[in-house]
């Protein structure tokens, strides 16, 4: 008998939240360790899944099946291949460090550890599913603790942007849960993705089918105009949500025209793909450009993922495997980059409480490490060759090129604009005369601790290995997205 | 002159009715010797014992179809589907119910007999298949809610919840028994063999006594499942009556009401689908649309969830309208997934507001996840529920019914059913808000907690494990509700 190591992976952050629920309420210390614990066995089992995972072959592998509700012909169905699997080690190596980053809240300890390892369960099982109710199950299953992540334990404006996010989402998925109906009996009465993807559907289906699913997939990337819920969600979330929305959640839409649009809809999909181009590279221009004016450092972060999700559209809407492969990579990148940006920015919170650019000046004087820590991550979100950033842009851009050379060149301009908005708000906040709140007190303003910079620096490792050697990534998403895009006959047309 | 025909006593077997006759002959043995017997906790587990051992008698004849009293009464699979619901149904509410009389100080045999009897009308509407026996069974489980219903009865709403169901359901039994009548009179029978005979024979257009009928038969039946526009009494019945017995209301009269409807429906009238589909359809349209909206509008706890109720049972119509059988067993799926998750949120309402249940108002959950963690965390699972979101019993139930919907080419009801619950979602997560995202205040601080007393405790722990088992593996008892349908076309 195989072990199912898929299995192993997805289950154990649950099981480590059932831990964490039966620890007794006054050893508060206990429950953040066994959480921690849990989470970074869970990235361990990952890693043996990625050593048993082989690069040669571009189909789903670790496959585990087994009969869930036998009249749906629904059944509990995972496997990985290369687009899911380091998506899949994203999620996994994200958040110990989100429940490391929490460790000094002291609000609801253990529901807060719970929510973490429910959502890491609820986000492995959105990647792993190749069953459409089992994907739909885990994507609304994440729902709800992200609408208490966000209310309970967020900023000021908490309670508006965890409604804002919940309604935005919840609407997406209605829309795609008929979608899912509907496919269920146009598809031949089959959740089987592969059994889906084989049913041919008639072109007015797919697009009908598209359109419903689409709506969700949009509003979780975002894509312009579907993105308003993101900035209040993401700045008024506590670290680890906003490091989980931006580093993971996002990528499930992303992930999801990969794995349903493309191969369940390929007619469709063709068919609206200029139009997911143009989308995504207003999303570029518009999320840059409204980075550049934005006040307050945490927003100005999440408003620059808009731009850089943009990026990812665009890679997905080209439709060929150099820009596809780096859309993929382009989101595992994002992931660390914001990720790391959201992280230090939480750090920053805890020492100044403001993240107003305006009432910062000069940290970079206060605390160096910080400073260069801060303008690693900075450099590696701006797409600085060397660094992870550059790798998937400079793909993408490369693969659009030929397909699309108007639209490529306008979003070269989010490159540009990232630099800005980037560099402009570092050198407001970490250069110049040194002006931060309470300054007196050096014992706030000391440099990172030994605890912080465990946090930050394997990410740092990550975001290295990638910008300078990016083969092991590339070689196993490849195969895999030369195998979704086989579906497709026609390329897209020139523009 | 003819001879008198000889009386034939047709012979009797017991088997068809044996869970009924266990019920109630327990709940006769419980009045009788109650009044010796010490401790609350004794009579609880007489009575839990009662409703175990029919529970074993209704498993124990499934699989077969008994008969009883020259074919009034069946015992198939469909009936013991829906007995095995209505034993779950009141063994819950017993154990809340414990909690109840302790608070009350009131006498537990008494309201505990009225319980069984109730339940054991409401499970003889599961295989009754005579309408006049349908009506006896309908008639025995609504005199023993009016009853429950007014049992706080030094208190005006009690009062007035009570007078307003009793009223109302005399008007609605009327009804029925004036349908009773004229289906009668259009084929000399009441047994439901007969009349489906009658009815597949002649051409139904036309037959505008049968139809009447069978319009008058609809509206008892919408009555009691509070389907829109027969829905006024719900309201105020839910708000009168003590948070366990309006728990046992909504999960026990919908699963009674509903098993009898799809009964007289199905097996009745099945030549009649394209007469009686057109009316089900609009029913649950308006019962999904007035019951979330005015859902909204709420702000007693109760009033919200009889609102719901309603709601739900335009859910419940949407798969009987699709009559195919992916409908009925998605009904009969939607009616066990609906009992746990209403008499898991109505026990934790009785633990917020007991004693006594003045704390109703939604502003009086505030903060409830600081005070009250395990009541509040619980809510949250039966709102998610009833909001349908998975991975809960309630979107298994709703997935079952849409489905359905959209396989009989009902895509409309579908869609009016997809926006009527993204609706229902604003009022259910209100109150989540409320416990988690605002502070408390007022009483919910100063106040003395009552803690979670055990059998309180116990039956909201077993329905919540009931809603998180079949929104995880709903695949057994799908099965099993599809493997229990009556004979359907």
């Amino acid at each position: 008998m195989t072990i199912p190591v898929l299995s192993i992976v997805l289950f154990l952050p649950l099981a480590g939240a059932l831990l964490v629920s039966l620890v007794p309420k006054d050893y508060v210390k206990l429950m953040r360790l066994v959480a921690l614990a849990s989470s970074i066995v869970a990235f361990g089992a990952s890693l043996w899944m990625l050593f048993l995972f082989n690069s040669a072959d571009g189909g789903f592998q670790l496959v585990e099946k087994v009969e869930w509700i036998s009249r749906y012909r629904a059944s509990y169905h995972l496997g990985v291949d290369g687009i899911s699997l380091w998506l899949v080690l994203l999620t996994t190596f994200l958040v110990p460090l989100c429940i490391a980053a929490s460790w000094r809240v002291d609000k609801k300890v253990k529901a807060l550890n719970v929510i973490l390892l429910l959502m890491e369960t609820s986000i492995l099982g959105v990647f792993l599913s190749l069953d459409l109710l089992l994907f739909y199950i885990f994507w609304e299953g994440m729902l709800i603790p992200m609408y208490f992540l966000i209310g309970v334990w967020g900023y000021e404006r908490r309670v508006y942007a965890a409604l804002k996010f919940f309604l935005y989402t919840l609407f997406g998925s209605l829309l795609m849960l008929v979608g899912v109906a509907a496919l269920y009996f146009l598809g031949g009465r089959t959740f089987d993705l592969a059994e889906l993807s084989r049913s041919g559907l008639g072109p007015s289906a797919q697009l009908w089918l598209f359109g419903a699913f689409f709506a969700s997939f949009a509003i979780k990337v975002p894509i312009f105009p579907f993105h308003t819920w993101l900035p209040d969600a993401h700045t008024e979330a506590p670290t680890a949500g906003s490091v989980l929305l931006a580093g993971v959640l996002l990528k499930m839409g992303g992930y999801g025209f990969l794995r349903l649009s493309i191969p369940l809809f390929p007619d469709a999909t063709v068919k609206f793909a200029p139009w997911l181009a143009i989308l995504g590279v207003i999303g570029i221009v518009y999320g840059g450009i409204v980075s550049i004016v934005q006040s307050d450092v945490k927003r100005l972060v999440a408003y620059s993922s808009v731009s850089h999700l943009g990026f990812v559209v665009l890679g997905i809407a080209a439709l060929n495997t150099a820009a596809t492969t780096g859309s993929v990579l382009q989101m595992v990148s994002h992931g660390l980059s914001t990720g790391l940006l959201f992280l230090l920015i939480g750090m920053l919170y805890q020492r100044a409480h403001t993240r107003k650019i305006a009432d910062l000046s000069g940290v970079g004087g206060v605390m160096p490490v910080f400073g260069g820590m801060f303008l690693i991550a900075v450099l590696s979100s701006l797409g600085l060759p060397g660094l992870n950033g550059f790798v998937g842009e400079f793909l993408i851009l490369n693969g659009t090129f030929p397909v699309m050379r108007a639209l490529t060149i306008i979003a070269t301009l989010g490159v540009v604009l990232a630099a800005i908005y980037l560099l402009w708000m570092y050198e407001r906040v970490f250069t110049g005369p040194v002006k931060i709140p309470h300054a007196e007190r050096k014992s706030v303003w000391r440099d990172v601790s030994p605890g912080e910079l465990a946090v930050i620096v394997p990410v740092i490792a990550m975001m290295l290995w990638i910008g300078l050697y990016p083969k092991p990534f590339l070689d196993r998403i490849e195969p895999s997205v030369e195998r979704v895009l086989s579906n497709l006959n026609r390329p897209v047309a020139s523009r | 002159m003819m001879a008198l025909q000889e009386l034939r006593i047709p012979g009797v077997s017991f088997i068809a009715v044996a869970p009924e006759v266990i019920l109630s002959a327990g709940g006769l043995v419980l009045l009788v010797t109650g009044s010796f017997l010490k401790g609350r906790a004794t009579v609880l587990f007489m009575s839990l014992l009662t409703l175990t051992g029919a529970a074993v008698a209704a498993v124990l004849s499934a699989g077969r179809d008994f008969t009883a009293f020259s074919g009034a009464v069946v015992l198939d699979d469909f009936a013991v589907f829906v007995k095995l619901i209505l034993l779950a149904v009141a063994a819950i509410s017993i154990l809340v119910s414990g909690q109840l009389l302790d608070d009350e100080r009131a006498p537990a045999p008494e309201f505990l007999g009225l319980v069984m009897f109730a339940t054991a009308g409401m499970m003889l509407m599961a295989s009754a298949s005579d309408l006049m026996l349908l009506f006896l069974a309908l008639e025995t489980f609504s005199l023993a809610l009016y009853v429950l219903v007014a049992f706080r009865r030094g208190r005006a709403d009690s009062q007035e919840g009570a007078l307003k169901y009793f009223l109302m359901g005399s008007f609605s039994s009327a009804f029925f028994l004036y349908g009773i009548a004229l289906v009668y009179g259009a084929t000399g029978t009441t047994r439901l063999e007969g009349i489906r005979a009658y009815a597949r024979e002649i051409p139904v257009l036309g037959q505008g006594l049968l139809a009447a009928g069978l319009a008058l038969l609809l509206v008892g039946l919408a009555f009691k499942v509070a389907a829109v526009p027969f829905h006024m009494w719900t309201p105020d019945a839910y708000q009168g009556a003590p948070s366990p017995v309006a728990g046992f209301m909504a999960a026990g009269s919908k699963a009674a009401g509903f098993a009898a409807l799809i009964r007289v429906l199905f097996s009745v009238f099945p030549s009649l689908v394209w007469d009686w589909r057109p009316v089900i359809v609009i029913l649950s349209v308006i019962s999904m649309v007035v019951g979330s909206v005015v859902a909204i509008v709420q702000t007693n706890v109760k009033r919200m969830l009889a609102y719901s109720a309603i709601a739900h049972s335009g859910f419940l119509l949407v798969g009987v309208a699709s009559a195919n059988s992916r409908g009925v067993s998605g009904a009969l799926f939607y009616l066990g997934a609906y009992a746990v998750t209403v008499l898991g949120a109505f026990a934790v309402v009785y633990g917020v507001g007991r004693p006594g249940e003045p704390f109703v108002h939604i502003q009086n959950y505030r903060g409830l996840g600081k005070t009250r963690p395990f009541l509040a965390w619980t809510l949250v699972l039966f709102l998610a529920s009833l909001a349908g979101i998975p991975p809960t019993a309630g979107f298994f139930a709703k997935f079952e019914v849409l489905s359905a919907a959209v396989s009989a080419g009902l895509t409309g009801l579908a869609v009016v059913a997809v926006v009527a619950s993204a609706a229902a979602v604003f009022f259910y997560f209100r109150i989540i808000w409320l416990m988690f995202f605002e502070e408390p205040e007022g009483w919910a601080e100063g106040a003395e907690q009552p803690a979670t007393a055990l059998p309180l405790g116990l039956a909201v722990i077993l329905t919540a494990v009931a809603v998180a088992f079949l929104g995880i593996v709903p695949g057994i008892v799908l099965d099993l509700a599809s493997s229990s349908l009556p004979g359907l076309p």
